[in-house]
């Protein structure tokens, strides 16, 4: 059913505007004196919602290891292709790594390319690299607005893990049952 | 203080003269860049914003409450903005036609700095207690040449929009010059019941702004003739003033009568391929016009320098001087008569930048329309009603 406004014919003070201009300036002037509603950025930041797409970060596991292990989806996946990952093997030489498979040699995020689509966050098998609550990112070269491996786990910090993999690895490790 | 008038008096008229224009310019050139910062503020406020509040000198920062204080309001924009017209790289387009182009801001701020000289600032009495004007030139044509000078600023919006040569450029120097000429006519008419009114038959005629001001310096004389030298002339003539007000806005080229530069539809009109200081003279050439539009209208319907109605200038002054003779002095008098002068017009600038948010803009056809089919009946018909009231009133008066 089609709502039809019906446009009046303006009445003869309306036709004048002269009422109708100063009316409005009754308004324009409230306004004036009304408190300000803008937020004045640098110094006032927004409440960030929870489950907010941001900038892509890495994050460790609860006892601070890697838990990217350059798997390379999210380099394949990305469709922007702003993820550079170059693989590499965890060293020998950390008994608290023992059990890590593999972790990523460098891992560049080109913030310039990137388009926040999650995809990179959706396909990580490890849960390793996620979408954050960093909104700003700003720089004044391109080589700053490159992420790499040691800005990007700044930036994404260590997220409660339900998963503990490494450690089940290393439990199934001792007790002889290795899959 | 007399060693200085005696050589004041004994300058050269023509230094002289000088010396007071370039004094009057130099309050305007900053009372325009003033009004571009607080255009900015009001805009800023009636939208809900704090406007500018960055820049700052960097050893400003340390001056403890003042510093931040004035970076808060903005008034280093000012000079930011000076500076960047200054320094930016003043391009100058390819296309153009190259005399004309750079002729066309200087085109602009002739009419904008010559209107003042036959613009009454101020007035102050002498020993005879008659009124002197503060005024470049005490001319008997004064309005007509306020009117003569002030329509030559069409010729620089014409002169960019078409050396330009550039279709938007040219398509609102179009509009700036049709617009210009259409409310001309109704400005003009609008003032012609005013000087009806102070021209005595029989006396000499007069054209100038200071008697529109001396006729509207009168005291209250009960129900009488005599009370019509008191009142202002927005009181007994509204519609007039409302014309003239709403001409003033479409031949300054202010909102809502925006059509040389509408942004929407014209990217920047005249001025398109402008940049640095060129622009600027625009910008500063369209204050200038405010501020002399301004004070014709406050001169012409608001008292000129009279604080209120029935209460003239020299009754203040009158007052004062019970407090203490100091006040007579004619220094004091053309300050105090200045600073209401200047209070009135200010105001009219806040008023412009005030409708500047409230109205949107017109369109073409419906500018030309209030133009031709609204005003210009409206102000013929008021010059008639005025011109056979004051010729059966005028015998009494």
């Amino acid at each position: 059913m089609p709502y039809v406004v019906e446009r009046k014919p303006l009445t003869l003070l309306e036709r004048v505007y002269i009422p109708q201009i100063l009316a409005g300036l009754r308004v324009t002037l409230k306004h004036l004196f009304a408190p300000n509603v803008t937020m004045e950025y640098p110094e006032q930041r927004p409440p960030i919602p929870a489950g907010y797409r941001g900038v892509p970060t890495l994050v460790k596991d609860p006892n601070g290891r890697e838990k990217c292990v350059s798997c390379q989806l999210c380099e394949f996946v990305c469709p922007p292709k702003a993820i550079r990952i170059t693989p590499g093997e965890v060293p020998a030489d950390q008994p608290d790594r023992a059990h890590v498979e593999k972790a990523p040699q460098a891992f560049d995020i080109d913030m310039l390319r990137c388009i926040y689509c999650g995809l990179c966050q959706e396909v990580c098998p490890e849960e390793a690299i996620f979408l954050q609550n960093q909104f700003s990112m700003t720089g004044y070269t391109r080589a700053e607005m490159v992420n790499d491996k040691a800005r990007l786990y700044e930036l994404g910090g260590t997220l409660p893990d339900q998963h503990f993999k490494w450690d089940k690895k290393k439990d199934a490790a001792e007790h002889g049952n290795a899959h | 203080m007399t060693a200085i008038v005696e050589f004041w008096n004994n300058l050269h008229p023509l230094l002289q003269g000088v010396i007071k224009g370039l004094a009057v310019i130099g309050v305007m050139f900053p009372i325009g860049g003033a009004c571009s910062l607080v255009e900015r503020k009001v805009s800023a406020a009636i939208q809900g914003r704090p406007g500018p509040n960055r820049a700052m000198p960097f050893w400003f920062a340390w001056v403890p409450v003042i510093g931040p204080f004035l970076q808060r309001l903005g008034v280093f924009h000012l000079m930011a903005d000076g500076a960047k017209m200054f320094f930016k790289e003043d391009s100058l387009p390819g296309h153009v036609n190259k005399f004309y182009f750079l002729l066309a801001p200087v085109v602009a701020m002739i009419p904008a700095l010559t209107t003042v000289t036959v613009v009454p600032f101020g007035a102050y009495f002498d020993e005879a207690g008659r009124m002197i004007p503060l005024v470049l030139a005490n001319l008997d044509v004064g309005i007509l040449a306020v009117f003569a000078i002030g329509s030559l600023g069409v010729y620089s919006l014409i002169l960019a929009g078409w050396a330009s040569n550039s279709k938007y450029p040219f398509l609102g120097g179009i509009r700036a010059s049709a617009q210009l000429i259409s409310y001309e006519l109704s400005m003009t008419l609008a003032v012609v019941p005013v000087f009806l009114m102070i021209n005595v038959p029989g006396g000499s005629g007069t054209l100038s702004l200071t008697d529109v001001v001396g006729f509207q310096s009168g005291t209250w004389q009960g129900l009488t003739m005599a009370s019509l030298h008191g009142t202002w002339f927005i009181m007994t003539m509204p519609l007039a003033a409302i014309i003239f007000l709403v001409a003033l806005f479409a031949e300054t080229n202010r909102l809502p009568f925006d059509m040389a530069e509408g942004e929407a539809d014209l990217v920047g009109g005249f001025h398109t391929e402008y940049g640095a200081m060129k622009w600027g003279l625009f910008f500063v050439a369209e204050y200038s016009h405010m501020l002399i539009g301004s004070g014709v209208f406050t001169l012409l319907f608001l008292g000129g320098w009279n604080p209120l109605p029935f209460v003239p200038l020299a009754s203040v002054v009158g007052w004062l001087a019970h407090l203490s003779p100091l006040f007579q002095h004619p220094l004091a008098v053309g300050l105090l008569s200045i600073g209401i002068f200047l209070a009135k017009v200010l105001f009219f600038m806040f008023l412009f930048m005030w409708v500047r948010w409230t109205v949107p803009r017109f369109r073409y056809d419906q500018v030309m329309k209030l133009g031709w089919q609204k005003l210009l009946p409206l102000a013929i018909g008021n010059l008639i009603f005025y011109a056979v009231l004051i010729a059966l009133l005028q015998p009494k008066l």
